[in-house]
């Protein structure tokens, strides 16, 4: 009797537990990362060592706080990229071709113009970076609306054809003629380069992705605009209905997201790189896109799972060198995340 | 939109959690299967098990300093092996015991951490895995050094990232693989006074950022002289990433090598953009064929693609940075070969012993720092001898295959008449001779 009532406690404040989603979420994060314990452990390593490796080569130390920092400033523009035009409807895999797009518009800037002073030439190359990343996704939507094409075939299809189109420029004109023939521009002036911070990695860039989220979850949350927004995305039809200018809610959605996009590539091209060349996104956009759909397109949730996966992936860095785990460990976890964190969130549909 | 998608009953949801569990249990055998091969020592992957037949076992001087190589030159010919002990006994590397005796002490169980960042996987039959090697060699070497090993690091600022995590491991010296790591590394060392920077292949030097490379193109003029010798088309392809001095360098090397044995000789020049992308060389090797081709070589990280390429097409191969002549037991020429292990061990001893000085170094044959890779078996002796002879004249500095006139393939002298060039000077090269089709940009 005493034990099936303690029982029947701990079931509630289980239950009670899991009916949060932040709780499930972190739950869910915790039983990733034991089943990655567990085949650590098979493999005949100690995933206590392991882990305590990989806590101070992240958050236990200086360096490896800012290098997170370093990661999540593109993850979560990328990631907003995708989250804005959800709220519509939309699924935009094109954050990553976007990015390149934003990169290459604000490196014509940071190359080709005569701009003098750091205060002009970083809006300048911040304007440039958005706009081109605008354009590439409002290609997308242009297609949609005068073609009928769906937009997920669209922007993943276009994310090739940038980096490609990105290509052209630093393999030709833009090469820089005293690079050995290596696929760089010549690197940015003083004025074009963000500053650094804290004597770190970390660049002044970080302020896109924290005016980009409060912007957002205001726009979104406070504004008769972003409630309609939401009216467009959960029926279109019925917005129509109610006077809501579907089209335009939706076109503006994309148009922002690119150029959210584009601003993350902007920021690695000014705040990292220093310079544009093939490659300066490692799956950006699409860890971006990855880290909205654990989020459920919330930007609040979104610095969550964005300051999540930079953790896995600045710990996967340093995993290699000092627990000598293969590079390829990272993308482990981070599929054993996403895995979980989708997984208890069926399980929630279910007991609805 | 994308409630539309969830709504598609796929799956039952009691079976979801089987095909879950599943897709774990996947991942999870992979995972272990891909991180165990990492842990097999690269050394013994390469060592060509069957190629034992012509070696002797006695005791040298190389299996006392330097265990990996004697092993790599088991297929070699006696005269070879001959070769390379006279290398070893007139380089300046001192042996592993007089190493460990010139180290500082440390703390009880304290460990020297010393980085080494790659652009590529350490078991890639070329440039890394010769690196890798090499980081072995110098952790068996000092038993108080601990290597960390990154791999796969791309030439973008990503290599600041993995620098400063093993200077807050507290790494002391950091050895910056790939050419391409110059330009980011350059821009922290200001930051870490304390730590030495090794970069391979630059050109310049700070206080604590010091570059080194091996005279590589000695051995490509050998190995070219081979390949003249050996070609029936008389048409050479050389297969490069980057058209960086050294890749240059090299290829006019290789090119002048064959043309000292057949005037004739042409040498095709493509490039990749890439130090590892298998699709891009097995593009390139199939043009090279179409175009009449029958001799290949390359300066790329990763050889395996062309080397087994050639094997297949039944055209010939010479090797470059490691010895992958049990992939290609009937194309494998010769080749060039790094021999980094000993040269990593006398870098760290003399800055732990205080008396390394920052510099841009460049040594060869004579030091030891470059090899020629094991002859195939059906070269002919008469070859064989001749290259060796070449290797000799190189090592003992008595022949300098660049001695002026140098023309380039605009027919501008680039070397005036019987100039002897420096190694600093040929490590500048900007320009491919004539007889070599290709561009330099």
């Amino acid at each position: 009797m005493q034990s099936s009532a303690s029982l029947q406690l701990v079931q509630d404040f289980t239950f009670k537990v899991y009916e949060r989603p932040i709780a499930r979420s972190i739950l869910a994060v915790f039983f990733a990362f034991a089943v990655f314990g567990i085949f650590i452990a098979i493999i005949g390593r100690d995933p206590v060592e392991i882990y305590t490796k990989m806590f101070n080569g992240t958050l236990g130390s200086k360096v490896g706080l800012s290098e997170v920092g370093v990661r999540m400033i593109p993850f979560v523009l990328a990631a907003l990229a995708a989250s804005i035009p959800a709220r519509v409807g939309l699924i935009n895999v094109g954050g990553e071709g976007q990015l390149y797009i934003g990169a290459w518009a604000s490196t014509g800037v940071a190359i080709y113009s005569d701009i003098p002073t750091i205060w002009l030439m970083l809006p300048a190359m911040a304007i440039a970076g958005f706009i081109g990343g605008a354009i590439w996704a409002g290609l997308a939507i242009a297609l949609r609306h005068f073609r009928n094409v769906n937009e997920v075939i669209t922007t993943l299809l276009s994310n090739y054809v940038a980096i490609l189109f990105v290509n052209v420029f630093v393999f030709g004109a833009w090469k820089n003629p005293a690079g050995f023939g290596y696929p760089y521009t010549s690197n940015f002036e003083v004025q074009a380069v963000l500053p650094t911070i804290f004597d770190t990695r970390l660049h002044m860039g970080l302020v896109l992705p924290v005016v980009g989220i409060i912007a957002t979850y205001m726009f979104l949350s406070r504004t008769r605009w972003g409630a309609n927004m939401r009216a467009v995305g959960g029926n279109p039809d019925a917005a129509r209905r109610r006077g809501i200018p579907v089209l335009r809610y939706i076109i503006i959605a994309m148009l922002i997201g690119g150029g959210l996009a584009g601003l993350a590539g902007m920021s690695e091209v000014s705040g990292i790189q220093h310079h544009l060349r093939p490659g300066i996104s490692n799956n950006l956009g699409f860890m971006g896109f990855l880290a909205s759909w654990m989020a459920n397109h919330n930007p609040i949730a979104i610095i969550g799972t964005c300051f999540l996966i930079a953790i896995i992936v600045v710990g996967g860095d340093v995993l290699q060198f000092s627990g000598n785990l293969p590079s390829a460990a990272m993308l482990i976890l981070i599929g054993l995340v996403l895995f979980s964190v989708l997984g208890f969130r069926k399980l929630e549909r279910k007991t609805e | 939109m994308y409630n539309r998608i969830q709504q598609i009953p796929v799956f039952k949801q009691s079976h979801r959690i089987w095909i879950g569990a599943f897709l774990l249990l996947a991942i999870m055998v992979l995972a272990a299967c891909s991180s165990q091969e990492s842990t097999i020592v690269p050394a013994e992957a390469t060592i060509a098990p069957d190629i034992s037949s012509s070696s002797d076992s006695r005791p040298t001087t190389v299996t006392a300093t330097s265990p990996t190589e004697a092993e790599l030159k088991g297929g070699s010919t006696e005269i070879f092996l001959q070769g390379f002990e006279d290398a070893i006994a007139n380089s300046n590397f001192r042996s592993t015991s007089e190493f460990a005796a010139a180290a500082k002490p440390l703390d009880a169980g304290e460990k020297l951490k010393v980085g080494f960042i790659f652009v590529g996987s350490q078991k890639d039959l070329g440039y890394n895995q010769a690196a890798a090697e090499g980081s072995q060699y110098l952790e068996k070497a000092f038993s108080d050094i601990e290597v960390l090993r990154s791999e796969n690091i791309p030439e973008t600022a990503d290599v600041q990232a993995v620098e400063e995590q093993m200077i807050r491991d507290g790494a002391k010296i950091i050895f910056a693989t790939s050419y391409g790591y110059s330009g980011p590394t350059k821009e922290i060392i200001e930051k870490h006074p304390d730590v030495m920077f090794l970069h391979m292949g630059d050109v310049e030097s700070y206080e604590n950022y010091s570059s080194f490379f091996g005279n590589i193109w000695q051995l490509e003029y050998a190995a070219g002289q081979v390949a003249g010798e050996t070609s029936e088309t008389g048409k050479l392809g050389f297969i490069a990433a980057f058209p960086i001095p050294q890749t240059l360098l090299n290829v006019n090397a290789f090119h002048l090598g064959a043309q000292s044995v057949n005037p004739d000789i042409e040498t095709t020049f493509v490039l990749t953009s890439s130090w590892c992308d298998p699709a891009k060389q097995a593009t390139a090797v199939q043009a090279m064929i179409d175009a009449g081709v029958d001799v290949l070589t390359q300066h790329q990280d990763c050889t395996k693609t062309i080397v087994e390429a050639a094997e297949r097409a039944g055209i010939y191969v010479s090797g470059f940075h490691q010895d992958a002549s049990p992939a290609a037991p009937n194309a494998w020429l010769t080749g060039a070969a790094w021999n980094w292990g000993p040269v990593y061990a006398e870098i760290v001893a003399s800055i732990r012993q205080g008396t390394y000085k920052s510099s841009v170094m460049f040594q060869g044959l004579d030091a030891g720092w470059v090899q020629l890779s094991p002859f195939g078996s059906f070269i002919p002796d008469g070859v064989k001898q001749r290259a060796l002879e070449t290797v000799e004249q190189l090592r003992s500095g008595s022949f300098q295959p660049f001695t002026g006139p140098i023309t380039d393939q605009d027919g501008n002298i680039q070397i005036a008449d019987g100039v002897v060039p420096t190694d600093a000077e040929l490590q500048g090269t900007g320009y491919l001779l004539q007889g070599i089709t290709g561009r330099t940009n």
